[in-house]
């Protein structure tokens, strides 16, 4: 074939105007628009006490202080972990949910859907529904049409503002730091921050909207590659649709045309614009809305409904020999998706299991190496440590440090003096802090070179468990 | 240019002209905003290079509008540091170096003062560590020449020791016994018999008895009777397991023929009043600073 001209290196967007459609899937989506906005805006309004040392903020991601406040869990540094294991969590859950029901994230979930979903129905209420969208996106410029895009617009950054304004109150005292936002005194990130995710929502709900999900994010390519045959998909069951015509055409010669009567609903509803009858397709993010149309349709022209529905790959080669449609249960249960709900429960477990049993104190040591050891007038020889009482508790704690297998061990700190040396040594520790300690430790010269022991730790006010960290004792 | 283009039927986008193993390649157009993306990166590398120093000249770079400049942040931090801490020197410059200990939060800082100084100016006889070697004391030890008080280290610092200009530097005199025909061969053999029979380094023999005669005689004055040293002159002590030069036959022998003629600079000409208090309360701090020179008793003596 020849080419007449040349075309453009670089498309234009073609405007998506979604139609508004009613129905099951809808509703749902309704729902968890609903759940996911409240958890966002309302989780850090939450209270919860933890008594004098420790801010009440029920989930709070103290940057400042490296503390993480999640209800009655709190998270320090050195027990990232804990993060770690979240997100495997969130890896093998995705794992789950796309082998079990799809892209289900992408058709719900996910911020852009549910935030672009959020301004269409705000554009909708503005501008009307999808045949009035076309035909003011397709008039000139005018004082109406100004007026209208301002009206949209400013919605719109209300609610840019909302989104990127709640993200600051969890990293800090939301009631406090709302009064500091609005008279000028919060901390210059906390207006970046807000800036920033305001014009990233503004631009990513109202104007890059499908265009992220089907340009930028790397979510559907993962997600399309873990899909299988036994997957739920959003799937247009062409041997019952085809062949296409108007119901006109298709009630003179129900013989050769199928159910699909060609009415375009299912495109038009579709948030990202695409057609489901042309097969899986990366724009699909499976949220059933072409579903919820077709299914209306269906009904006022008196047939079944699920010409298109959530359907397996096997079930769909299936159905089209003849078979009847399964349960979804069936779909839902099978050997893999077993597999990753046990390993994520796994996951799960064992961190719920660590976070039963771990110490809310900790003792770290480091040997000074330079020098590795002095020898003193006396011939005695002395080695000096760094030791770490980590005092994980909202409340001030007395600490007793002391050493297992050095006999004859003394020691001090540089707070103290020789003098004063014993075999243990108890130091107050600051509530949620870390307390750094030098101490010093002295043995007669004679003995191995090397000689292994432990320091330990206990808090004295009650039994709350220990710690204890190897260390070394060196020798000439 | 007449080539053949062909057009993917069912998208109607040109397919590449190449193909692998039966897969061609469709010519998709990019998005519009990403060419504008693109654009927008050029526009703000232009500004950027208005802006800021950019292009390489015969010396320098191009300066650039804003005057920014690596070496002026650099300066402009180091000012912005010297102002927040100068109120810190200030306090340690008016409190006595003996009252320091006294206010923890200010010796902490003239501690970190101290290890940062020592760094630059102590390390490279004293080692990182501090831990010294042959002939370069260990300051992390308890055994101290001229006293090891905070006020002592402070002076030793200042003054330095053996320093050839200077009124007030530390100054011991060991007398080269041997080199100088002070003592004869056998007089110096027995004396160190008897300096290692004191240090608890082998028993009293017959040469040890002979040594102390000698001892006695020509280094008690400085050493004291039982060899527990004087810090008044900067005499070590003998009778400890600490030894400078070696504690070994040899090294004895040599140090009482030759003598020894260790140096330490004055650094009160060199470093400003805080900085040699810092380094006083940092080497005070390593763990063998003492309290007060009375509360330590003298072995022996």
């Amino acid at each position: 074939m020849l080419m007449t001209g040349s075309p453009s290196l670089y498309e234009k967007r073609k405007g998506v105007y979604p139609k508004a459609v009613d129905g099951f899937y809808r509703r749902l989506k309704w729902a968890v628009m609903a759940v996911t906005l409240a958890i966002y805006w309302g989780t850090p309004w939450l209270r919860w006490d933890r008594g004098p040392y420790a801010p009440d903020q029920a989930v709070l991601v103290d940057l400042a202080n490296r503390r993480f406040y999640m209800f009655s869990i709190e998270i320090w540094p050195h027990e990232f972990y804990y993060v770690a294991g979240l997100l495997i969590m969130a890896g093998v859950g995705l794992f789950l949910v796309t082998s079990a029901v799809g892209r289900a994230w992408c058709g719900y979930a996910c911020p852009q859907t549910v935030w672009t979903d959020l301004y269409q129905h705000v554009e909708r209420f503005i501008d009307g529904d999808r045949n009035a969208q076309v035909r003011l996106a397709n008039t000139p410029w005018s004082a109406a049409k100004i007026a209208r895009r301002l009206a949209k617009w400013a919605v719109w950054l209300v609610i840019a503002f909302l989104t990127g304004g709640a993200w600051i109150f969890y990293f800090a005292d939301a009631p406090t730091l709302q009064q500091q936002f609005w008279t000028g005194t919060a901390a210059p990130g906390a207006y970046g921050a807000v800036a920033v995710l305001t014009a990233t929502t503004f631009i990513l709900g109202g104007f890059m909207r499908e265009q992220v999900c089907i340009y930028m994010c790397p979510w559907p390519r993962i997600q399309t590659a873990m899909l299988d045959e036994k997957s739920l998909v959003v799937t247009y069951k062409h041997w019952r649709g085809e062949k296409r015509g108007s119901l006109k055409k298709a009630q003179a010669a129900p013989d050769i045309y199928g159910d699909c009567i060609d009415c375009n609903q299912c495109v038009a509803v579709c948030p990202t614009g695409v057609d489901i009858r042309e097969g899986p397709q990366i724009g699909c993010i499976t949220c059933a809305l072409c579903v919820d149309a077709c299914d209306a349709v269906m009904a006022q022209i008196g047939k079944p409904r699920g010409l298109i529905d959530y359907c397996t790959e096997d079930d769909a080669l299936a159905e089209q020999k003849g078979g009847a449609p399964r349960p979804v249960l069936s779909t839902l249960l099978r050997p893999r998706t077993l597999a990753y709900f046990a390993l994520w429960i796994c996951v799960g477990a064992a961190m719920l299991f660590a976070l039963g049993v771990r110490t809310r104190l900790d003792i770290s040591v480091q040997q000074d190496r330079n020098p590795i050891f002095v020898r003193l007038s006396d011939g005695t020889i002395r080695n000096a440590y760094t030791i770490k009482l980590r005092n994980m508790e909202a409340r001030p704690r007395p600490m007793q440090v002391g050493v297992t297998g050095l006999a004859d061990a003394k020691m001090w700190t540089d707070a103290g003096s020789r003098e004063q040396a014993g075999s243990a040594l108890t130091t107050m520790v600051a509530a949620d802090s870390v307390e750094k300690l030098r101490v010093f430790l002295l043995l007669p010269s004679a003995g191995p070179v090397r000689q292994d022991f432990a320091f330990t730790v206990r808090a004295t006010d009650r039994e709350g468990g220990g710690d204890s960290e190897p260390a070394r004792f060196e020798r000439p | 240019m007449a080539e053949d283009k062909r057009i993917d039927a069912a998208t109607g986008t040109e397919i590449k002209l190449h193909e692998w193993d039966g897969i061609q390649e469709l010519d998709t157009p990019l998005p519009r905003w990403w060419l504008w993306t693109f654009y927008a990166t050029i526009l703000f590398a232009i500004g950027y290079m208005v802006a800021y120093p950019a292009w390489p000249m015969i010396d320098r770079a191009t300066a650039g509008l804003l005057g920014w400049s690596s070496r002026g942040a650099l300066d402009k931090e180091l000012a912005a540091r010297e102002q927040q801490i100068a109120p810190i020197r200030q306090a340690i410059a008016e409190t006595s170096v003996t009252v320091l200990p006294q206010r923890p939060q200010l010796m902490q800082a003239a501690i970190e003062g101290g290890r940062a100084a020592f760094r630059v100016h102590c390390v490279q006889c004293h080692g990182s560590g501090a831990a010294g070697s042959k002939g370069y004391p260990n300051l992390n030890d308890d055994d101290w020449l001229w006293g090891g008080d905070i006020a002592a280290i402070e002076k030793t610092i200042a003054d330095g020791v053996r320093n050839p200009d200077h009124q007030a530097t530390r100054q011991s005199l060991m007398p080269a016994f041997g080199k100088d025909q002070l003592l004869t061969a056998a007089q110096v053999d027995d004396v160190v018999a008897h300096v290692r029979a004191i240090s608890g380094q082998h028993r009293a023999n017959a040469a040890s008895r002979r040594g102390a005669k000698v001892f006695a005689d020509n280094c008690a004055v400085c050493h004291g009777p039982a060899g527990a040293g004087d810090r008044t002159v900067g005499a070590p002590n003998l009778a400890d397991a600490i030894w400078l030069y070696g504690g070994d036959a040899d090294s004895i022998r040599d140090t009482v023929w030759n003598s020894r003629r260790g140096v330490m600079p004055r650094w009160d000409d060199k470093l400003d009043k805080v900085t040699v208090r810092m380094l006083a309360a940092y080497v005070h701090s390593l763990g063998g600073g003492e309290t007060k020179p009375e509360t330590r008793a003298e072995p022996g003596g």
